[in-house]
């Protein structure tokens, strides 16, 4: 098939010249790791490091906006209210996920399903 | 091949490989290890990007500060008593199905969408200044804000955390 064949090479020859959509393909992929490992951990400090892979994927997006989109900073902007946001909310988690250790003596969030114990 | 696309690449793949380390490690502490690897990766990519304020900014507060948080949150949440910390995974089948569907649904978008665009000529080559600036006119009221969200952030995680309680309480 003719379109099949056009396809492929035009990716072959988009790959080695870095343009906007191979910073957005890299956040793509970051974000989709991070999704599957909220999905899949078991254990709460591992679904928060999904959660920062996540956060991370969409920071790259901002900013690959930015510097792409034209001339000013405002993915920039918006890229470091991401970045004090995803630090209080770690802090935040770790606080609730000690305590749930100190109570349940697990952080399995498949374990801990009881409000009270 | 030049020495922008090289570099983009090599980011590239420090950032995917130690992304799936992070995933599908059965040992948290080289997910925790390999997160590390990942956020400088991210921060090659925003200096390739142009953003050398926010690289910077990137390893001082995710290296410096969650990483660091998380490996506490890892060391303070098992009884470490062989360097083997193990976790297991659940509905790993269906989860790779969805996220299967969603990179693919999003790299072919990406792709399709976006696939000609260059960067503008122009662009702006220091990020510190500016950005300092637009955050005391523009984003004056998000930038307050802010502030005090990690101010009740830092309260609410150091009253959550504290172990011991007073007498009255339970």
């Amino acid at each position: 098939m003719q379109p099949t064949t056009d396809f492929f090479g035009e990716f072959l020859a988009w790959l080695p010249n870095v343009q906007l959509a191979h910073f957005l393909i890299v956040s793509a992929i970051l974000f989709s790791l991070g999704i599957y490992g909220v999905l899949t951990r078991k254990n709460a400090i591992l679904v928060l490091m999904g959660i920062e892979l996540v956060l991370n994927a969409a920071n790259i997006n901002l900013i690959a906006f930015s510097r792409y989109g034209g001339v000013n900073l405002d993915g920039q902007a918006a890229a470091i209210f991401v970045i004090i946001l995803a630090a209080a909310e770690a802090a935040v988690a770790l606080a609730i996920i000690l305590n749930i250790y100190h109570r349940f003596q697990t952080v399995n969030v498949d374990e801990v399903s009881t409000m009270k114990e | 091949m030049q020495l922008f696309d090289a570099l983009f690449y090599v980011f590239a793949l420090i950032t995917v490989v130690s992304a799936f380390i992070v995933v599908f490690s059965k040992n948290m502490v080289y997910a925790a290890f390999s997160l590390l690897f990942t956020f400088f990766g991210v921060a090659g990519l925003y200096v390739l990007l142009n953003a050398d304020f926010l690289a910077v900014t990137q390893i001082l507060i995710y290296v410096g500060g969650i990483l660091v948080l998380l490996l506490f949150g890892v060391m303070l949440t098992n009884r470490v008593i062989n360097v083997e910390v193990k976790t297991g995974t659940i509905h790993a089948i269906p989860a790779l199905v969805i996220v299967a569907i969603v990179a693919g649904t999003f790299a072919g978008l990406f792709y399709s969408t976006w696939k000609g665009v260059t960067a503008p000529a122009t662009h702006i080559t220091t990020t510190t200044k500016p950005l300092g600036e637009m955050l005391m006119t523009g984003y004056l009221l998000p930038f307050e804000i802010a502030s005090v969200v990690l101010l009740v952030a830092l309260m609410g995680a150091a009253l959550t955390a504290r172990r011991t309680r007073k007498s009255g309480e339970k």
